[in-house]
C-alpha cells in the first residue's frame, strides 16, 4: 500500500446529506441515467461544481457528512465529477461504504476540517495514515480503511477490483 | 460475558463470538432493492462483466415503490426493464401500488426475528421492530450481496435504550423518536446498533416499534433491534407465521446506556433542516401550514391513520392533507374500517402506497416557501419539492391537527 494522494480541498459545512449532493428530485426525473444528473452535483451548496471540479479533488467537510439516503448516485456522481477523498469530522456509514465501492477514500479528521479552506492543497498518505495541509501545515492522523476495503479504494472502486481480481468473497 | 442481540445475532451467524470493531462477511438472509437502487446495482454488475443472477433468488425481493405508479416515461422505462429482469431471475417482485418495501417486508413475513437483512434503502433499519439485524446499503453492496449472499459488516458499539413507563395519551412511538433524534443528535448513534429494553417495551406496538426503528438512522445508526417478545410473536401469528423469541442475556453489557421515560414524553414536532431539531409541539404553535402529509415507511400503517382519522372525523381539512397508506394491505383494512371514508370525508387526498411525497418524487410537491407538517421522516430542504420550502416533521396525532386547524397545534387540544 503506498498510495499518496493529492488534490485541492473544497470546505463544506456540517450535515451535507445526500439530498445535498443528489437532490431527489432529479434523482427520480432521470431515473438511472447517472450523465444526465451530474449537472445538479450539488446544485445548492457549490453552483456549478461538475464544472468547477477537477481529477483529485478533495471534500472537506464538517460534521455528518453524506447522511441520508442510501443513493449512491451520490458517491458516484462525486466520483465522476473528479473527488478522490472525503474527509470529514464524521461521515455516515452508508456513504463510508459507498464512498469505498467508488473509489473515493473517506477519512475522519477533526483537525483539517478545521484548518481548511476552499482552494488549499492536501496531500494524503493513506499507507501511513497521514494527512496533511500544505498551504497551513495542518496535520493529522487517521485509521485508514481496513484490508479488503483499501484494497477496493486502490482499484478505483469495486466494478475495477472485480474486473482486476474477480469477485470479492 | 453476557450477549446484547446484535452480538447474539452475529454469533449464530459467525459461529464464534464477534468482536467490537472487525470487519466480518457474513452471509445475508435477504437482500432487497428498489426502483431508486436497482438499476444502478445492475449497471455496476453489468460495468463490472458479472451476471446478474442472484446467488439465491428466494432470498431477493424488489419493489417498485419509490416512484410508483410511473410518473414519467423515465420511470416508465425503468420499472419495465424491472419487471422483465425480475421475471427472468425468477425474483419476486411487488410491483406500483403494492406497498413500501420495508412495509411490505414485515407485513408479508419475509422479514422475521434474528436475521440479518441488508436493503438498498437507508431506511431498511425498519426491520429492526420484530429483532432482525437489518441495514441500509448502496446500491453496489446490495448488488453484491444478491450475487454472492454475502455482506461484509463492521461489528458495531451497541447502544442500549431503556425504556420506563408507558406513552401517555396523545403520544406515540414518533413522538419517542424525535425526541430521542433530539436528544443524542444527527451523529449520535453512528455506526452503532441501537437496542431497547425495559418495560416500556409493552406499550409500543410492533407499528410504533417500526416508526422508532425507521428513525434510527437519522441518528447514524446501522441497526435498532427490539427484542422479539409477546407483542411480536402475536403480531405474526395474526400471519399465520410462528416466530422465535430473541431476548438480550441478562447483563448484556452496552458500550452507551441512555433510559427514556415514556411517561414524561409530550407530543414532538422536529423544525427543518433535520429531525434532530425536535421541540415540543406546543413551542412551535401557530406556524401556518400549507399542506399535510400522512404517509411514508415512518408512519404509513394502519394505527396511523386510525390516529389520523380520530382527530378529522367530523372536522374539515384546513391545509391541504395528503394521505398515503404504506401498502394495498393497510388501504383495504382501512377501507373495511371506514377509516379511509372519514378521511376522505374530513377532505384528505387518498393515494396509493408509494414513497412519492416524502422524497419529492411525485403526489403532492412543495413549491416555494410552503410550510408542510409531515409524518415522514426527513425534513432536509428541497426534499419535498422546492428548496424554500418548510417541513416539519410529527406524529400521525400532530399532523391531523395541523391538517384540522391549519398550524401547528397541540393534539391533545383537539382529543
Amino acid at each position: 500500500m503506498s498510495m499518496v494522494l493529492e488534490g485541492r480541498a473544497w470546505r463544506l459545512g456540517n450535515g451535507i446529506t445526500t439530498d445535498h449532493i443528489i437532490s431527489g428530485k432529479y434523482k427520480y426525473a432521470r431515473m438511472g441515467r447517472l450523465e444526465e444528473m451530474l449537472p445538479y452535483l450539488l446544485e445548492e451548496v457549490i453552483p456549478g461544481f461538475h464544472r468547477m471540479a477537477r481529477e483529485g479533488d478533495v471534500i472537506v467537510a464538517g460534521s455528518g457528512f453524506g447522511y441520508g439516503s442510501s443513493r449512491e448516485h451520490a458517491a458516484r456522481l462525486l466520483r465522476m465529477a473528479g473527488v478522490r477523498v472525503v474527509v470529514a469530522e464524521s461521515i455516515h456509514r452508508i456513504f463510508y461504504r459507498n464512498a469505498v465501492n467508488n473509489g473515493i477514500l473517506p477519512i475522519i479528521s477533526k483537525a483539517i476540517p478545521a484548518a481548511t479552506k476552499t482552494g488549499d492543497r492536501i496531500r494524503v498518505d493513506a499507507s501511513r495514515g497521514l494527512i496533511v495541509n500544505l498551504d497551513t501545515g495542518a496535520r493529522d492522523r487517521f485509521s485508514p480503511p481496513p484490508g479488503l476495503l483499501m484494497e477496493v479504494i486502490e482499484a478505483g472502486g469495486m466494478v475495477e477490483y472485480i474486473r482486476r481480481r474477480g469477485l470479492p468473497w | 460475558m453476557p450477549s446484547t442481540l446484535t452480538e447474539i445475532i452475529l454469533e449464530k451467524r459467525l459461529g464464534r463470538p464477534p468482536e467490537r470493531g472487525e470487519i466480518a462477511i457474513v452471509e445475508v438472509d435477504h437482500v432487497y432493492l428498489h426502483d431508486g437502487t436497482l438499476p444502478l446495482a445492475l449497471r455496476v454488475l453489468e460495468e463490472a462483466g458479472i451476471p446478474s443472477r442472484p446467488r439465491d433468488p428466494d432470498r431477493v425481493t424488489v419493489f417498485i415503490d419509490h416512484a410508483a405508479p410511473a410518473p414519467s416515461l423515465a420511470a416508465a422505462r425503468v420499472h419495465k426493464r424491472m419487471r422483465e429482469w425480475s421475471r427472468m431471475n425468477e425474483v419476486r417482485l411487488y410491483d406500483a401500488g403494492y406497498g413500501i418495501s420495508h412495509q411490505v417486508m414485515v407485513e408479508e413475513a419475509i422479514a422475521r426475528p434474528g436475521m440479518i437483512i441488508v436493503g438498498a434503502d437507508s431506511h431498511t433499519v425498519t426491520l429492526g421492530a420484530i429483532g432482525a439485524l437489518a441495514t441500509g446499503v448502496g446500491s453496489t453492496d446490495a448488488a453484491l450481496a444478491m450475487v454472492t449472499g454475502k455482506t461484509w459488516l463492521r461489528v458495531p458499539e451497541v447502544l442500549g435504550v431503556r425504556l420506563e413507563g408507558g406513552l401517555p395519551r396523545g403520544v406515540t412511538g414518533k413522538d419517542l423518536a424525535l425526541h430521542l433524534a433530539g436528544l443524542i443528535g444527527r451523529d449520535g448513534a453512528i455506526y452503532m446498533s441501537m437496542e431497547f429494553t425495559g418495560p416500556g417495551l409493552a406499550s409500543l406496538g410492533i407499528d410504533d416499534r417500526m416508526t422508532v426503528s425507521n428513525m434510527s438512522v437519522e441518528m447514524g445508526a446501522k441497526a435498532a433491534i427490539f427484542p422479539s417478545d409477546k407483542v411480536t410473536r402475536t403480531y405474526y401469528s395474526v400471519l399465520g407465521v410462528d416466530v422465535e423469541e430473541l431476548a438480550p442475556q441478562a447483563g448484556a453489557e452496552y458500550d452507551d446506556e441512555l433510559s427514556i421515560g415514556l411517561d414524561r414524553l409530550e407530543p414532538m414536532v422536529s423544525e427543518p433542516p433535520e429531525p434532530s431539531r425536535a421541540r415540543p409541539a406546543r413551542e412551535l404553535e401557530g406556524v401556518e401550514v400549507d399542506q399535510v402529509f400522512l404517509g411514508s415507511c415512518t408512519n404509513g400503517r394502519a394505527s396511523d391513520y386510525r390516529i389520523a382519522a380520530r382527530i378529522l372525523k367530523g372536522r374539515r381539512v384546513k391545509a391541504r392533507c395528503i394521505a398515503v397508506p404504506a401498502s394495498r394491505r393497510v388501504y383495504n383494512l382501512l377501507l373495511k374500517e371506514g377509516v379511509i371514508q372519514a378521511l376522505s370525508e374530513a377532505g384528505c387526498t387518498i393515494a396509493h402506497g408509494t414513497c412519492g411525497p416524502c422524497i419529492g418524487a411525485h403526489l403532492g410537491l412543495l413549491a416555494d416557501g410552503e410550510v408542510a407538517v409531515s409524518t415522514s421522516n426527513r425534513n432536509f430542504p428541497g426534499r419535498m419539492g422546492s428548496p424554500t420550502a418548510r417541513i416539519y416533521l410529527a406524529s400521525p396525532y400532530t399532523a391531523a391537527a395541523a391538517a384540522a386547524t391549519g398550524r401547528i397545534t397541540d393534539p391533545r387540544d383537539l382529543m
